[in-house]
């Protein structure tokens, strides 16, 4: 036996054996936003993305008023409920520069990452959620949770980069067992026991690294980033497991909800939108349950293959065959297909400002960002691509908005909201996307 | 154009004597002798563990009851040049994905030591169930690690578990909770979950390397089972035998002899195929009623029970799988062939005038490469091409006029909606690939059905393939079987499947022409291709990368 071993685990027990962890200070400052709880605790900033496939059918998406107050037009009229807590963006560019236009995957990646892609394989830098969830992900269990009401553990549009993704929940009852299944720590319990275990894993921790650096000599270059990327991984657990030993601050709005039923796989979209509530639901459960302050709403893919009983396109086929109605001026199924998204967006939005948090909402402490793959889909257009912020950011930002962009870059909202969230950076997105111009017209 | 339809009319003169050759050598299959160049070798890679092979690494090792009910921790892989398998390459681990894993591990080790299954799992007792017993959790650590990593820990590892067994004995007052939390730290290695190649000089090729004995035994047995080797591959390769030709002779052949190769190579196929799309595909019920999930998942099951029992047990030639007349058949497939069946799977024939034959007519082709309410020839036309010739098709260029399209709405059959492909100069260069491949099975609907008619209009199934017209489904189906890159596709993927990571066109050449060769000598058996891959230098000689 290696008396080496047993120091280390004693020190690496004795860190964790502090089990009040000190956020730094940093994260303190910046997650707050000032407003509190009733008992006088602080209230985080939350930020939350959401995505919906195939753009808009310009002529009755855009409205022709600009500012508060904005019209809506009968493709976004079911925005009507929640017009007050949401801003839309139109006429923003995205620009792919000497980059192939790569349908219906430039547009989501540039405004996810700031970058256009090269191929359809290639994902460049991180998402924008990931650079959020460094700074606001710290003090949760989970430093981001990504969803998606499609299905496919394969639809998600949050990487860490190269091979690196973030793989969504696709399933209700997954999404519910991981959330509030064995490991979860109800912040309104009565009491709180630390499991003994947890300590012993925290320690243990510092012995897998130790033991399995010895890997990297055997690995070339990218493998070794791999592994890396792998330890990090492994510090994150540490991290985890801190918070774990910690009592969980209460939280008003946060009540364990029943079990869901699991839902068959498909892609109709009343399917697709029982799926998307119930996920939504239940990630907005954890937010407010304080699991996690970074949050990703997958709706439908880029090649969105919902479909619409009784016609026999999907809503991607339906883009580019349907014909364009010289009557509405628009593809009605296709705008159908649209319509339904809004409805869900609006769901979206309204279950966010149904939580209660101190004397406002989940929604007033947060900002989410809303984004599309393409603006015209029929003609694979990412020119005039539209956009959504919703939440005021704990007061920072005003909403009821309708902004033109003037045909400048749509990274300036990705731009925006990384200040928002308190990302100390300078500019945001590569080339002709590369932006440090806030929306102003957004800020309070 | 990248579409890979160049076999320079020099290498099909090589090919036909071969195909020839081929056919007169299926009596005696495997004894071919053809020499490899001496020069093939392959990097060194470092797999992310599949979800597959994750859960049979925790069923071999601890039993199926063990990884029943545990999701493995495994992000979904890209699929690289055509393979799910060479994803695994290159992903990498999120944060979030490794919190995941430890949670499995956490829960894989829990059940290993309660009380249902320490008496069959651990190979002692405990002096006392409530303290540390270190040369218990010894025996059962260095087992479980050889097994879970695939080589023995080294000692100062192995030493560091029990340490940690046994303060953690301590800590929770139980010997089996202070095992379990030592096992999981295996089971959240880096050396678990990936299979990290290692090297050494090779002494009968000095300058050069080849893989070290239990990198590859982890090569042979996730080629050939699916699954990290066991118990005797791993002590084969302790013992130095893997680096002599009898040695890894007689290992391969008991693998190869395994019940478990099908395990095997129903894992190769299911990703070849792109049956990972069963897992979110759905057909409209509205227009299929009678193809349910379960009707789906039972169409990808029918295709591999065919695929091992034509290679496998009757050990036929690989062209044949896409003309064959013999399948199986269940209850919830039955009423979509329009066939009877019996209980469970039945083997079964379809009639001689029945539309059906090979691969290309199965359920699982055609609903898999359809849309949730209707067939596209576009999308099986693409299939054949990728899925079974490894061309690619690019994708559509984005400034296409779909005008054309939409004037084709009251078309009654996908092939007269198709037509504007054709006479659209940018929709042309990639359609006319991919249109008529699909148009011939246009007999089938989005599910897989056989229809004669579309919307009361009569279809017109002809086509041709690389220049081979047809007119028929068997046209088509012979059409494909003798095209000459069926074969080398098969063996590029198999290549890459085997050695981790996509072919490099360039170095891997003379690697893949030798086994093209000795596949077609050996009469397109795929048994011998496996066995070929497994014992040739390609597959144990290193080259940088």
């Amino acid at each position: 036996m290696k008396p080496l071993s047993r120091r280390r685990f004693l020190k690496g027990a004795l860190n964790g054996g502090a089990v009040t962890v000190a956020l730094p200070l940093l994260d303190v400052f910046l997650g707050d936003n000032g407003t509190a709880f009733a008992d006088g605790t602080p209230i985080p900033l939350r930020f939350g993305t959401w995505s919906w496939g195939l753009g808009m059918s310009e002529a009755v998406f855009v409205p022709r008023k600009t500012g508060a107050d904005f019209d809506l037009p009968e493709e976004i009229a079911a925005l009507a409920p929640v017009r007050q807590h949401i801003n839309l963006y139109t006429n923003f560019h995205v620009f792919k520069d000497d980059a192939p236009n790569l349908c219906h995957h430039s547009g989501w990646v540039v405004l996810r990452s700031g970058i256009a892609p090269m191929t359809r394989e290639n994902r460049p830098g991180e998402t924008i959620d990931v650079s959020v969830a460094r700074r606001l992900g710290n003090a949760t269990r989970f430093r981001s949770l990504s969803a998606t009401a499609t299905g496919d553990a394969r639809d998600s549009f949050s990487y860490e980069g190269g091979s690196s993704v973030n793989t969504p929940e696709w399933s209700p009852l997954r999404l519910y067992q991981r959330l509030f299944g064995e490991d979860f720590q109800n912040p309104n319990a009565g009491t709180f026991t630390p499991d003994p275990k947890v300590m012993v894993r925290k320690s243990a921790l510092s012995a897998v690294m130790e033991e399995s650096r010895k890997l990297e000599k055997v690995l070339g270059t990218a493998d070794r980033q791999r592994l890396d990327q792998y330890f990090t991984g492994l510090r994150d657990l540490e991290r985890r497991f801190d918070l774990q030993m910690t009592r969980p601050e209460p939280r008003e709005a946060c009540a364990l909800p029943p079990a869901p039923e699991d839902l068959p796989t498909g892609l109709d979209a009343d399917l697709v939108s029982k799926r998307h509530r119930m996920m939504t639901d239940l990630l907005l459960m954890a937010v407010a349950c304080d699991q996690t302050r970074v949050f990703n709403m997958f709706y439908a893919s880029a090649f969105s293959a919902t479909t619409r009983p009784g016609y026999d396109k999907p809503h991607h086929t339906a883009t580019h065959e349907e014909a364009v109605d010289p009557e509405l001026g628009y593809q009605p199924n296709t705008s159908w297909y649209t319509r339904r998204a809004m409805e869900e967006w609006a769901y979206y939005v309204r279950a966010l400002a149904d939580f209660r948090e101190g004397d406002g909402s989940l929604l007033d402490n947060a900002f989410i960002y809303a984004t599309t793959d393409q603006s015209f889909a029929k003609t694979h257009s990412i020119e005039g691509i539209p956009l959504f912020s919703a939440g005021t950011a704990g007061g920072r930002v005003k909403t009821g908005l309708h902004i033109d962009g003037a045909g400048t870059p749509g990274c300036r909202l990705g731009y925006t909201a990384q200040r928002l969230m308190g990302l100390d950076i300078e500019s945001w997105g590569g080339k002709s996307n590369t932006t440090s111009s806030e929306i102003g017209e957004i800020l309070a | 154009m990248s579409i890979n339809n160049r076999l320079s009319a020099a290498r099909r003169k090589l090919i036909l004597p071969l195909l020839l050759l081929g056919s007169l050598a299926a009596c005696q299959p495997e004894s071919v002798d053809l020499a490899e160049s001496g020069q093939g070798a392959t990097p060194l890679r470092a797999r992310m563990l599949t979800a597959e092979q994750y859960a049979n690494t925790i069923a071999g090792v601890f039993g199926g009851d063990i990884s029943a009910g545990i999701l493995p921790p495994i992000p979904p892989m890209d699929r690289t040049d055509g393979l799910l398998a060479s994803g695994a390459a290159f992903v990498g681990a999120t944060s979030d994905q490794i919190s995941q894993v430890q949670l499995a591990a956490a829960a894989v080790a829990e059940k290993v030591v309660d009380e249902d299954h320490r008496d069959f799992l651990l190979p002692c007792r405990p002096e006392s169930p409530a303290a540390a017993d270190p040369a218990c959790a010894r025996l059962f650590l260095a087992d479980a690690g050889l097994l879970l990593t695939r080589r023995p820990l080294a000692e100062a590892r192995l030493a560091e578990l029990v340490s940690l067994a046994n303060y953690a004995a301590g800590g929770t007052g139980s010997f089996h909770d202070g095992l379990a939390l030592a096992l999981e730290v295996i089971l959240i290695s880096p050396e678990f979950l990936f299979i990290v190649e290692q090297s050494e000089s090779d002494p009968r090729r000095p300058g050069e390397a080849r893989l070290d004995a239990y990198s590859l035994a982890s090569r042979l047995s996730f080629l050939l089972w699916n699954a990290p080797p066991d118990a005797a591959l791993l002590a084969a390769a302790g013992r130095g035998e893997l680096h002599s030709e009898a040695g890894l002779n007689a290992a391969v052949d008991r693998l190869l002899e395994s019940p478990r190769l099908a395990d095997g190579v129903r894992a190769f196929f299911d990703d070849m195929l792109a049956f990972d799309e069963f897992h979110s595909l759905a057909k409209d019920p509205g227009v299929y009623p009678a193809v349910t999930g379960a009707t789906l998942e039972q169409a990808r099951e029918q295709t591999l029970l065919t695929v091992v029992d034509h290679l496998l047990n009757e050990n036929a030639d690989y062209r044949d799988l896409f003309t064959t007349k013999k399948t199986f058949m269940s209850m919830q497939l039955a009423p979509v062939y329009g066939v009877p069946a019996g209980e469970g799977w039945t083997p079964h024939r379809f009639a001689q005038d029945s539309p059906r034959m090979g691969l290309l007519t199965h359920v699982s082709f055609l609903a898999a490469n359809s849309h949730p309410v209707r067939s596209s020839p576009t999308l099986r036309g693409r299939a054949v091409r990728e899925l079974f010739l490894c061309q690619r098709v690019p994708d559509a260029p984005p400034d296409v006029d779909f005008t054309a399209l939409e004037e084709a709405e009251g078309a009654l059959t996908a092939r007269e909606r198709l037509e504007v492909h054709s006479t659209n100069p940018s929709c042309a260069g990639c359609h006319r690939l991919m249109d008529p491949l699909g148009l011939a099975l246009e007999n089938f609907d989005g599910a897989g059905i056989h229809r004669d008619s579309e919307n009361g209009a009569p279809l017109d199934i002809s086509g041709d393939l690389d220049g081979v017209a047809f007119d028929t489904i068997p046209g088509l189906a012979a059409a494909l079987r003798d095209h000459p890159a069926l074969s080398s596709c098969l063996v590029n993927r198999l290549y890459a499947y085997g050695t981790g990571g996509p072919v490099s066109r360039l170095r891997d050449r003379d690697s893949l022409d030798w086994l093209e060769q000795r596949f077609a000598a050996n009469g397109h058996r795929f048994r011998a291709l496996l066995r070929d891959l497994a014992t040739s230098q390609a597959f144990r000689a290193v080259r940088p990368e």
